[in-house]
């Protein structure tokens, strides 16, 4: 079987791959913008019950995905690769456009929460059905020596889908003052509207492209699977290396992808508390900077084969994430700053007073009025922040017994232009992981199972690995870090503990040979 | 070292139900102390596990000493 030439590869990787990054951009943008979601779809009152709501909706769109490998894997082994990738854009598409149109929770009440979790998981199944199908294309066509290469471009998707979920999030908010875009039916909706567009695009184009020749030669011969699911995984020689890939490989990557990215981006904006812009701002900076190392590292596997670049990748993580967002902690701590003394841009602070609550219960000489203002801090060097300080008005002459906290709160913390480039580096460093890890690993899963099966084999244990175990890194680090609130990086734990893990077993039993043949 | 990953399965969820255990409680005000978050985790992680444990099952039986590498011998 001879292979695409160079200039057609060129056009099956750019219509596989814009395609794709759409889908993640579809996926991304309800994650990126978890914190204003919650706020809509959740009654107010307890703003972290809230954001864990929302995490566990966008969860729950990540738990999906391997329903939607396996019924699209099957289809795409059962009807081929084009005509199933179709399908996925259009679901991906509709579902994240109607998102954008769900009233508020102040309309509707508890049907806009059941709403959104029913689209996410439309879009959950969707995107589970999406890249094994991308990635077995692009692998079907490229020459042996390049399959890392050729297939890397794939791999870029997901964080280029990041980076442009991010980019059309900083361009509305930038466009619009905080309470426009905010609002019920504010700029935060336009993301999702704008989906609609990116996906007819992209629909014209799949709509021009052939079926993978390896695929369209085995029909032709008779030879596709009529049951790819029994033969993914009701034959054990098959199964194992399904078992395999899943915990000696994309169990760890998953967590990786995440950590470095979401979990970063997550971290930045709620434990941090640093501004919306600048935080994106960084994320930006980073990918754009990490990103063609995608390309490197599966050009490199190629020459030195898949294993230790992706297991590389899993023990930096293991090694370097603690020290790392220890950095981050310690560098942004806006209230040792404050207790430094450092010098002021100016000597005047703005105070505001922003809310006012009256505390009441039985007895009426026991209630209390909470009044909370907002003082803005501008430092020399350029860093900023806001301090939020409630104090108690007693209604009456009585002292009231009832307690109020009145530590103050930080928020709104920018760095100096010095410190955000020192932040975008250490993030650019932990995305070099995800770039090792990730990069070579979709050459990896073709190369582990026949054409015939290969979009429902490899698509699974994928869509497990990133889908659960990376999925449900925001969600689990959140959870623990809010239980145990002695130590602000105890949600790293869990990659750490899952990559430490997949590690050892990769290392213990993955092979570092590449087939030079997928045509079987 | 198969043996250690048809162990380690079953331990990981015991430590998830017995935090669970510990942790729900319809006095506690913290998310962990919900049963929903700990119903989800236990839920996906239960079957995953078991895959832990075929899996130390086939390393055990040498099923990963040589690595198939071609259809044939599939």
């Amino acid at each position: 079987m001879s292979t695409t030439p160079v200039k057609g590869i060129g056009k099956i990787i750019f219509s596989s791959s814009l395609g794709t990054l759409i889908e993640w951009y579809d996926f991304y943008i309800f994650g990126m913008l978890a914190k204003t979601i919650s706020i809509q779809f959740f009654p107010e009152g307890n703003n972290t019950a809230a954001l864990l709501n929302t995490l566990a909706i966008f969860a729950a769109g990540f738990l999906v995905r391997p329903f939607g490998a396996l019924v699209f894997g099957r289809l795409g082994d059962l009807i081929g690769r084009k005509y199933t990738f179709l399908l996925t854009l259009v679901l991906m598409g509709a579902s994240t456009f109607l998102i954008g149109l769900v009233p508020g929770y102040k309309t509707i009440g508890i049907a806009a929460p059941l709403l959104v979790l029913l689209l996410r998981l439309i879009q959950g199944l969707a995107l589970g059905g999406e890249y094994g199908g991308a990635a077995t294309y692009v692998a079907e066509h490229a020459p042996k020596d390049k399959r890392g290469y050729y297939t890397s471009w794939i791999q870029t998707t997901a964080t280029l889908g990041l980076f442009v979920a991010l980019g059309i999030i900083m361009l509305v908010k930038a466009n619009m003052s905080d309470a426009a875009f905010n609002a019920e039916w504010g700029g935060w909706r336009y993301p999702f509207w704008i989906s609609i567009l990116l996906v007819g695009v992209s629909i014209y184009i799949r709509l021009k492209m052939s079926e993978s020749p390896l695929y369209a030669a085995l029909k032709k011969e008779g030879k596709t699977s009529t049951n790819p699911l029994k033969e993914s995984f009701g034959h054990k020689a098959n199964f194992k290396m399904v078992l395999l890939a899943l915990f000696g490989a994309v169990m760890g990557q998953g967590v990786i992808w995440y950590t470095g990215q979401f979990y970063a981006q997550s971290f930045l904006e709620n434990t941090i508390k640093l501004d919306f812009i600048q935080n994106r701002e960084i994320l930006l900076w980073a990918i754009g900077l990490a990103t063609p190392f995608f390309l490197f590292f599966g050009w490199l596997s190629d020459k030195v084969g898949r294993k230790w670049i992706m297991l590389t990748g899993l023990m930096l993580g293991v090694i370097f994430y603690r020290p790392i967002f220890g950095t981050f902690l310690k560098t942004a701590n806006a209230k040792e700053w404050r207790s430094q003394g450092i010098k002021m841009a100016h000597p005047v602070v703005n105070s505001t007073m922003i809310k006012i609550d009256t505390v009441t219960n039985a007895d009426p000489f026991m209630s209390v009025t909470i009044q909370y203002s907002k003082t803005d801090w501008e430092l020399i060097d350029g860093r900023k922040f806001s301090v939020t300080s409630a104090d108690t008005v007693p209604v009456n002459q009585f002292k009231s017994v009832i307690k109020v906290d009145t530590k103050p709160v930080y928020s709104n913390v920018v760095l100096s232009t010095a410190l955000k480039w020192k932040f975008i580096s250490l993030v650019w460093v932990m995305i070099i992981f995800v770039t090792m890890a990730y990069g070579p690993i979709a050459a990896f899963l073709v190369e582990l199972f026949p054409t015939k099966i290969r979009y429902t084999s490899m698509s699974l244990p994928y869509h497990i690995g990133n889908g659960v175990f990376g999925g449900l890194v925001p969600f689990i680090a959140t959870l623990l870090a809010t239980t145990f609130t002695t130590d602000p990086l105890v949600g790293l734990w869990y990659p750490i503990g899952v990559a430490a893990l997949c590690f050892i077993i990769g290392a213990l039993y993955l092979s570092n040979k590449i087939d030079k043949d997928v045509n079987d | 070292m198969g043996l250690v990953w048809i162990i380690l399965a079953p331990v990981i969820i015991y430590f998830l139900v017995t935090s669970a255990i510990q942790n729900v409680s319809s006095g506690g005000t913290k998310d962990i102390n919900q049963p929903v978050p700990w119903i989800i985790i236990i839920g996906i992680f239960t079957p995953i596990a078991i895959g832990l444990m075929i899996f130390g099952y086939y390393a055990m039986k040498g099923e990963y000493d040589k690595l198939p590498e071609s259809s044939e011998e599939i």
